[in-house]
């Protein structure tokens, strides 16, 4: 039956593995945010916007696990698997982030476009005054969703070694044989975090919907 | 080139795999999205209730947990072995039915209200109002969301090879482990999962034409065959923000 002791004293352990998840999701967010800014950006532009199109496209419809040991292979041994983890993860889900910002920088009125140009606006000015600052607001909510769903794809770091969460369980689980309670924790701590930030972001959308 | 001409037929073996593990996932995946669904959609707070456990937490668990939970815990507790394969499909379709159910409760609440009316003027029942009404116009609004679903789910396959099921990234190690060829042996991989997200794309658009036809609608890309060809407004992938 469930060993409640046990649970308790592996705890501490699953909290390091739990931590570890964290710091992955907010790294590799991190560069799906800006990254993803950098490709919807680049899009606009002809034939180079294409090009990106297609190399975007293809990593979107690749599972993430294989393109994760792909390059985990590849790179030399002394990187390690956690950078590759956030670069990978953070590549992935700019693939998602670009669209989501796409989908914003088009709801942008043309007349706004325009305006800028009457008033001969450089493009820098043009984009970080007048385009970005509509276009990120409204796309806020739809962003907040992809820091959840890489949340959950962080187990996939087990597959290159990371010591995450999963990886921890599974450690621990196979030295104490008391696998049950290991991996139905690792559910639960999956819980614990992504429904309170489901909430949140289900906030943020409401608030975002208003404006 | 003359390396993966060679092995095509052992990369076949794992396409099949993958192919099954889609089928069988998104079978159960879209019985449960309809079923929690339309519970999430009812009146009554019973239902609701149980439809927004389910959708809370299997969407809230990662699917490769739920893999192992199936594969490594569950015959543990209960001293019932599931076949690695069957682990699998129940844990995709656990996972991505949890999204649907959301995308389902979504769009049947998104039928316009005189429908509805209309149905009680006309004294049909729950069964009759849902079946003739509801859904026919819910579906051609949730097809777009369940293609971009489907693709998270033929992609989210690829994990199955962690619990011992030799798909298609099973392949790609098995080559890679046998020849030392990394980059040739997972391009071959990447480029299959690739055909196979394409087939499922078109083969989506199609139906999403069909519903709108059949509602009296023009396809949003237009009709003929160019119409087929051009991309559809891509929504968020997750479930077009349902999370």
């Amino acid at each position: 039956m469930w060993d409640l002791q046990f649970t308790f004293e592996v705890m501490p352990d699953l909290l390091t593995g739990l931590w570890v998840t964290v710091q992955a999701t907010v790294m590799g967010y991190l560069i799906a945010l800006l990254l993803g800014l950098a490709v919807a950006m680049v899009r606009r532009v002809p034939i180079v916007g294409s090009v990106v199109h297609g190399m975007m496209e293809f990593i979107r419809t690749t599972p993430l696990v294989i393109q994760l040991v792909f390059v985990f292979l590849l790179a030399p041994s002394t990187v390690s698997g956690m950078t590759i983890g956030v670069v990978v993860l953070g590549v992935h889900y700019s693939a998602y982030t670009a669209e989501v910002y796409r989908s914003g920088i088009e709801g942008v009125a043309k007349g706004q476009w325009e305006a800028a140009r009457a008033l001969s606006l450089p493009q820098s000015r043009t984009w970080g005054a007048i385009v970005l600052p509509q276009a990120i607001r409204k796309v806020i909510p739809a962003l907040g969703n992809y820091l959840i769903a890489m949340f959950k794809d962080t187990p996939l770091l087990f597959a290159i070694g990371v010591t995450e969460l999963l990886t921890q369980a599974q450690r621990l689980g196979a030295a104490s044989f008391r696998v049950v309670e290991m991996y139905t924790m690792v559910g639960f701590l999956f819980l614990i975090v992504s429904i309170p930030s489901a909430i949140l972001i289900r906030r943020l959308e409401r608030r975002y919907a208003a404006v | 080139m003359e390396f993966l001409i060679e092995r095509l037929p052992l990369y076949l073996d794992g396409v099949w795999v993958t192919i099954q593990l889609t089928i069988g996932g998104s079978a159960l995946a879209f019985v449960l999205a309809m079923v929690f669904g339309i519970l999430g959609s009812m009146t009554h707070w019973l239902p609701r209730a149980v439809a927004t456990v389910y959708v809370e937490v299997f969407r809230g668990i990662a699917a490769l947990v739920l893999m192992f939970w199936m594969a490594y815990a569950l015959p543990l507790a209960t001293g019932f072995q599931l076949d690695d394969m069957f682990a699998a499909i129940v844990a995709l379709g656990l996972n991505i039915g949890a999204y649907g159910a959301e995308v389902v409760r979504a769009a049947i609440n998104a039928v316009p209200k005189p429908q509805v009316e209309a149905t009680v003027a006309l004294n049909m029942s729950w069964f009759q109002r849902t079946r003739l009404v509801v859904l026919p116009q819910a579906w051609a609004q949730m097809l777009p969301t369940f293609g971009n679903l489907i693709i998270e789910l033929m992609k989210a396959t690829a994990v199955a090879y962690l619990i011992g099921v030799t798909d298609l990234t099973a392949v790609a190690q098995q080559m890679r482990q046998g020849t030392g060829e990394t980059i040739v042996a997972f391009i071959g991989a990447f480029v299959l999962y690739y055909l196979i997200a394409q087939v499922l794309i078109a083969g989506m658009r199609l139906l999403e034409r069909r519903a709108n036809r059949r509602l009296g609608r023009t396809p949003p890309a237009g009709t003929g065959l160019k119409g087929l060809l051009k991309h559809p407004a891509v929504g968020g992938a997750r479930g077009g923000g349902a999370l």
